[in-house]
C-alpha cells in the first residue's frame, strides 16, 4: 500500500501538482488519468522520489519515504519497479543486458538463473529472439516492453508504469494491460499506471484517480466513472466515440 | 560561483552510496578502453605532427652560426615534456573525450536513463562518473607519454630526413642537461588534467536539461570550460612547481 499526503510541486513558481493526498491499495491496479499535460507524469516522479515534493509525504507500507535517509531510501526504492513513459532503455547495453542489469546490481543469483530470468520475464510480455538486438533496432512498442519486462525482473513490490500503451497498437496494448493486471493480482503488488487511455481505464481500472490542471478531482471505480456528475471528468470520458454511445444506452 | 559550488558538491556525491568494488572494476575496464585505448591513434597522429613542426619551427628561429645544432631537439625536448604533451594534448583530450562523455551523460539524463539507475536505488552519480573519471585519471598520463615520444620521434624522423639536423646531434640535443623533474611536473600536470577534464564534462553532461539541443550545448560548455579550466590549472602548477 502506497499513501501519499498532501503532495504539492510546482515549478519555477508555477504550481503543477496541487496538495494531492491519496491511498493506492495492494494487489490493485491503481490508475492515475487526466488530459496531456496535467501533471501525471510530475506526480509519479513525486511519489518515486524522482522529484522531491514541496510539501506532503509519501508512506510505502507505512515507511516514511520522503523523509528518509539514503539508505532506507535506497532500500524501498530496491523495492519499485517502474516503466517510463519513453521506455529509458540503457542505449549502451543490449536487450538482454537491460533487462537483466537490476538482477546484476540488486541480487546475487547465478548467471544461469538470471539468463532464466530474464528469458521468462521477455516471453512475459510477448517478446522472443531480441535478446541480442540494441535499443535503436527495435521499434517503439517492442521498447515499451522490454521497459516492462526490465520493471518487473527483480519481482518488486510497487510497480510503477508511465503510459505502458501509449505508442502500441490495440492488440499489443490490452496484452500489457492484461500483463500489468496478471503480475499485480498475482504477486499482491501495489501497482500505479499513469494512462489517457479509455481502453485502459475500462480494462484494468480497479480504482482511478482523475487528475485535472493537477488537482484531483475524482477518484472511483470504473463502474462509477459513468457517473460521476464531475463535467471535466465527463468531457475526458466521453472524447471517444466509442464510449459516447455507451453513454447513450 | 554559484556552479562552482554545485560543481563541489556534485564531486562530493561521486563517493557516497557507492556499489560493490567488482561492479566498478568492470566499469573502470570499459571506460578506460573508450578514453584511452581509443585514443591512441588520435594522440599519435596528432603529437607527431606537432613534433615534426616544432623541430621545423625551431630550427627556422635559430639561424645564427653561433648556436650548435643540437640545441634545436633540446628547445623540442623542453617544449614537448613541459607544454605540448601534457597541455596541448589536454585540449584535444577535452574535445574528443570530454565532449563525449557529456553527450553520453546529457542523453542518458533527457531520455530518463539517469532516473532510471535513481528509481533502483543505484547512486547514479557515482556509478556512471567515477569511472569515467578514474578512467581518465589513468589513462591520461599514458597517453601523455606516447604523446611525448611520438612528438620526439616526429622531431627526430623531419630533422633527419630533411637534412635540418643530424641523428647524432639530434639524440645529444635530447640528452643535454636533462633534468628528470620535468617529466615529473608532466605527470603531475596530466594527473590534474585527466581529473579536471573527466569531472568538469561529466558535470555538465549530468545536470543537462531539456532536449536534444540542450545536449548539443552542454558538450560545448563541456570542452569550453574544461579547456579554461586546464590553463588555469597549468599557469598555476607552473607558479607553484617550478
Ligand atoms: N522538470 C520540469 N521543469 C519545469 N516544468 C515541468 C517539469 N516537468 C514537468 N513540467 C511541467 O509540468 C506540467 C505537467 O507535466 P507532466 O509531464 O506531468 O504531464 P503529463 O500529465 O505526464 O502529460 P503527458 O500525458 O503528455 O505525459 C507540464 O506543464 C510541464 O511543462
Ligand atoms: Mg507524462
Amino acid at each position: 500500500m502506497i499513501e501519499i499526503q498532501n503532495i504539492s510541486k510546482s515549478f519555477e513558481g508555477k504550481a503543477v501538482i496541487h496538495n494531492i493526498s491519496d491511498v493506492f491499495e495492494k494487489g490493485k491496479t491503481n490508475l492515475i488519468i487526466g488530459a496531456s499535460g496535467t501533471g501525471k507524469s510530475v506526480l509519479l516522479k513525486c511519489i518515486v522520489g524522482l522529484i522531491h515534493p514541496d510539501t506532503g509525504t509519501v508512506f510505502y507500507d507505512g515507511r516514511n519515504f520522503t523523509d528518509a535517509d539514503k539508505e532506507m531510501k535506497a532500500e524501498i526504492r530496491r523495492e519499485i519497479g517502474m516503466l517510463f513513459q519513453g521506455g529509458a532503455l540503457f542505449d549502451s547495453k543490449s536487450v538482454e543486458q537491460n533487462v537483466m542489469f537490476p538482477l546484476n546490481i540488486l541480487t546475487k543469483m547465478s548467471p544461469a538463473e538470471k539468463i532464466d530470468r530474464v528469458n521468462f520475464c521477455l516471453k512475459r510480455v510477448g517478446l522472443e529472439n531480441v535478446n541480442s538486438k540494441m535499443p535503436s533496432e527495435i521499434s517503439g512498442g517492442m521498447k515499451k516492453r522490454v521497459g516492462i519486462a526490465r520493471a518487473i525482473v527483480n519481482n518488486p513490490n510497487y510497480l510503477f508504469c508511465d503510459e505502458p500503451n501509449s505508442g502500441l497498437d490495440p492488440q499489443t496494448s490490452i496484452l500489457i494491460d492484461e500483463l500489468i493486471k496478471e503480475i499485480t493480482d498475482e504477486f499482491g503488488i501495489t501497482t500505479v499506471v499513469v494512462t489517457h487511455d479509455m481502453n485502459s481505464v475500462m480494462g484494468i481500472g480497479e480504482k482511478i484517480l482523475f487528475l485535472f490542471q493537477g488537482r484531483k478531482l475524482w477518484e472511483g471505480t470504473k463502474e462509477e466513472i459513468f457517473h460521476s456528475g464531475v463535467e471535466e471528468l465527463d468531457n475526458f470520458v466521453f472524447t471517444n466515440k466509442v464510449m459516447q454511445s455507451l453513454k447513450k444506452k | 560561483m554559484k556552479g562552482f559550488g554545485r560543481y563541489m558538491i556534485f564531486l562530493g556525491s561521486l563517493f557516497v552510496r557507492r556499489e560493490s568494488l567488482g561492479t566498478y572494476y568492470t566499469l573502470v575496464l570499459e571506460e578506460c578502453i573508450i578514453v584511452g585505448v581509443k585514443s591512441i591513434f588520435l594522440f599519435a597522429l596528432v603529437s607527431t605532427f606537432v613534433g615534426a613542426v616544432t623541430t621545423v619551427q625551431t630550427a627556422y628561429n635559430l639561424v645564427s652560426p653561433l648556436v650548435p645544432k643540437y640545441i634545436i631537439s633540446n628547445v623540442v625536448r623542453e617544449m614537448t615534456i613541459l607544454e605540448l604533451a601534457p597541455t596541448i594534448m589536454a585540449l584535444i583530450f577535452a574535445g574528443k573525450v570530454g565532449s563525449s562523455m557529456s553527450g553520453n551523460l546529457g542523453t542518458m539524463r533527457i531520455t530518463e536513463q539517469i532516473d532510471a539507475l535513481e528509481v533502483m536505488g543505484i547512486n547514479s552519480a557515482s556509478y556512471l562518473v567515477l569511472p569515467k573519471v578514474i578512467a581518465s585519471i589513468l589513462m591520461y598520463p599514458m597517453l601523455v607519454i606516447l604523446s611525448g615520444v611520438c612528438a620526439l620521434v616526429g622531431g627526430f624522423l623531419v630533422g633527419t630526413v630533411t637534412g635540418i639536423i643530424s641523428p647524432t646531434d639530434y639524440i645529444y640535443g635530447l640528452r643535454f642537461s636533462f633534468n628528470e623533474y620535468t617529466v615529473t611536473f608532466a605527470l603531475i600536470k596530466s594527473l590534474v588534467f585527466g581529473l579536471l577534464i573527466s569531472s568538469i564534462s561529466c558535470f555538465k553532461g549530468y545536470y543537462t536539461k531539456g532536449g536534444a539541443f540542450e545536449v548539443g550545448v552542454a558538450s560545448t560548455a563541456a570542452v569550453t570550460t574544461s579547456v579554461m579550466a586546464v590553463l588555469i590549472a597549468d599557469y598555476l602548477l607552473a607558479q607553484l612547481l617550478l
